[in-house]
């Protein structure tokens, strides 16, 4: 027996109309996007610190000595290895961990979300917050910093950025999957740092006693910096195994943060 | 018979040595409001979480409009509104209901959706910076902005004053009378007996009662008689079908299950009989009853 109310509210064939996955895809990291650079707490660290930093070592301190245009590149290019690392630690580290403990992941799952948007649209927000640093920084380097590259050594630069930061966006995923919402900051705040640093992005690995320096390559901003560094020397050898241990410690990070997500459920 | 917008059958879902539904069914009608009630830990939340896709049944089956609830195009046809959970804070309210309407395949429009649940005025704020009851309204709004077939509430109005939970009643009312499903699961019995019209009762992971509001309200229900006569409190506690009996100062209060027969041979026994008063429990008094008795210590 149809009631009349039902013949109306069943309407199957409209409510499987269609949704525009390009178009979720959009929104979603459009307001990804909006909801990082509008939270102090993500845009500082995010976007000022590369910035800050580079100003500082790069351009003060190392103009001082009079630096000649390959030591300029060099630091250029190790810094835009350093501002990829933020964007993607920080910015799906800890949205993940905060979506987590507050409800938000769960609701999502339940919202007809077509699934893996809501991490594509956190990987390609990284993405564009990667791309905007390293434009940032590049800027600062051609206007203040005079230093010259060639058109393609630019753009290289550019699209490593924007790809370095995928290992970096699975090691957040990782934290931010294993690490409860509070502590998610610190945790990645203690790989941060000290990643930076014994990565020899901060300091050349030569001044690190020998045995950290030994163990940079399992830093994955060793081996993003080893490859600007190589773009703006034009010296090109031997990036092959640079590009696997990244490729295989992003398949690693996103691995593990895949079992604890299901774990999750 | 119309298919329900939503079905548990014989529904077992077991968290490692708990068993949070052994053998649960449920069905959510169309055009109806169905409240889910239970003390806490009975397995409310459980038995939403397998309805929305956010876990799956040991055994049993679980169907949204006659599809596993993991099919996108099922949850479609569902708005969701969660007891917990934080929207970002930097996000405008206007852009959250975008940002959800995108998931949709036939969204109400942001004006529409800003108008029936009164938040026009709160479009343009980030979300952090609204009170509690103007954050519950929004999410209200998420729920409904995909236009769904079949609304999940779960505890929507706590944190709101009266008008608002008035003005949210009214607009669930609304949809309902155009023919949506509601599963509502409140703590606020009035809230289901102001809005429900079925009622499924949990504990322990079983549905205990389950029937319409009245039909809740009557189950094992006592009533109350009251009155003020002369007659002795031992001598009615005699009576046939008479529960229980208090006095004081000629004022009875007799509890009994059917009223009628008792009431005749009140007034037969005392022709000075006056201030006869016959009231029914309401849902609550019912809940309380379903709910209490051997297993009451689940309820604490």
């Amino acid at each position: 027996m149809m009631s009349s109310v039902a013949a109306i509210t069943t309407p199957s064939s409209v409510a499987a109309g269609s949704v525009s996955i390009l178009r979720v895809f959009l929104v979603e990291t459009r307001m990804e996007c909006l909801r990082l650079l509008r939270a102090p707490s993500f845009a500082v660290p995010i976007i000022l610190f590369p910035l800050m930093f580079y100003a500082l070592f790069g351009l003060l301190l190392g103009n001082s000595g009079h630096p000649g245009q390959e030591a300029s590149r060099y630091v250029l290019a190790t810094f835009v290895a350093f501002g990829a690392i933020a964007p993607g630690l920080f910015g799906i580290g800890i949205t993940i961990a905060l979506d987590r403990d507050r409800g938000l992941l769960q609701l999502k799952r339940a919202l007809p979300m077509p699934p893996g948007i809501y991490l594509v649209a956190k990987l390609v927000t990284s993405m564009v917050f990667a791309a905007v640093v390293s434009m940032a920084l590049m800027l600062l380097a051609a206007i203040v910093g005079k230093v010259v590259l060639e058109l393609v050594q630019w753009v290289t630069l550019f699209v490593l950025a924007v790809l370095g930061v995928i290992p970096f966006c699975g090691m957040g995923l990782m934290v931010g999957t294993l690490v409860k919402g509070q502590a998610a900051p610190a945790v990645l705040n203690l790989i941060y740092v000290p990643m930076s640093f014994l990565a020899g992005i901060w300091v050349p690995l030569s001044v690190l006693p020998h045995f950290l320096a030994q163990l940079a390559p399992v830093w994955p901003a060793y081996h993003l910096a080893k490859l600007a560094q190589s773009v703006v020397s034009g010296n090109s050898t031997d990036l092959l195994p640079h590009v696997l241990d990244l490729v295989g410690m992003a398949a690693l990070f996103f691995a593990i943060a895949r079992r604890a997500l299901r774990k999750l459920r | 018979m119309n298919s329900p917008a939503a079905e548990l059958a014989e529904v077992v879902k077991r968290y490692g040595a708990k068993t949070a539904l052994n053998g649960v069914r449920l069905r959510i009608e169309r055009g109806k409001v169905t409240a889910l009630l239970g003390p806490n830990g009975a397995g409310k939340t459980t038995a939403i979480s397998l309805l929305l896709g956010l876990a799956t049944p040991d055994s049993g089956r679980v169907e949204l409009f006659g599809r596993p609830p993991q099919e996108l195009t099922a949850r479609r046809r569902i708005g969701v509104m969660l007891q917990t959970a934080a929207l970002p804070e930097t996000l405008r309210v206007g852009e959250l209901v975008e940002l959800t309407s995108s998931y949709y395949a036939r969204p109400r429009g942001l004006g529409e959706v800003a108008r029936m649940v009164g938040i026009e005025e709160l479009l343009l704020r980030p979300y952090g910076a609204l009170s509690g009851g103007q954050q519950r309204r929004v999410q209200f709004a998420l729920a409904v902005c995909g236009n769904p077939e079949l609304l999940f509430l779960d505890e929507p109005t706590t944190g709101l004053d009266i008008e608002a939970r008035e003005a949210l009643w009214n607009v669930v009312r609304a949809l309902v009378a155009e023919g949506s499903a509601v599963l509502l699961t409140t703590h606020y019995l009035e809230e289901a007996e102001a809005l429900a019209q079925r009622v499924a009762v949990l504990m322990n992971g079983r549905i205990v009662s389950e029937g319409t509001v009245d039909e809740i309200r009557a189950v094992g229900v006592r009533r109350h008689i009251r009155c003020v006569s002369s007659l002795a409190v031992a001598q009615v506690r005699e009576w046939a079908g008479v529960d229980a009996v208090s006095g004081r100062d000629k004022r009875l209060d007799i509890e009994v299950r059917t009223a009628e027969p008792v009431v005749r041979q009140l007034l037969a026994a005392d022709p000075s009989l006056s201030e006869l008063e016959v009231t029914r429990a309401g849902l609550a008094e019912a809940f309380m009853q379903i709910t209490k008795g051997p297993m009451q210590e689940e309820a604490a």
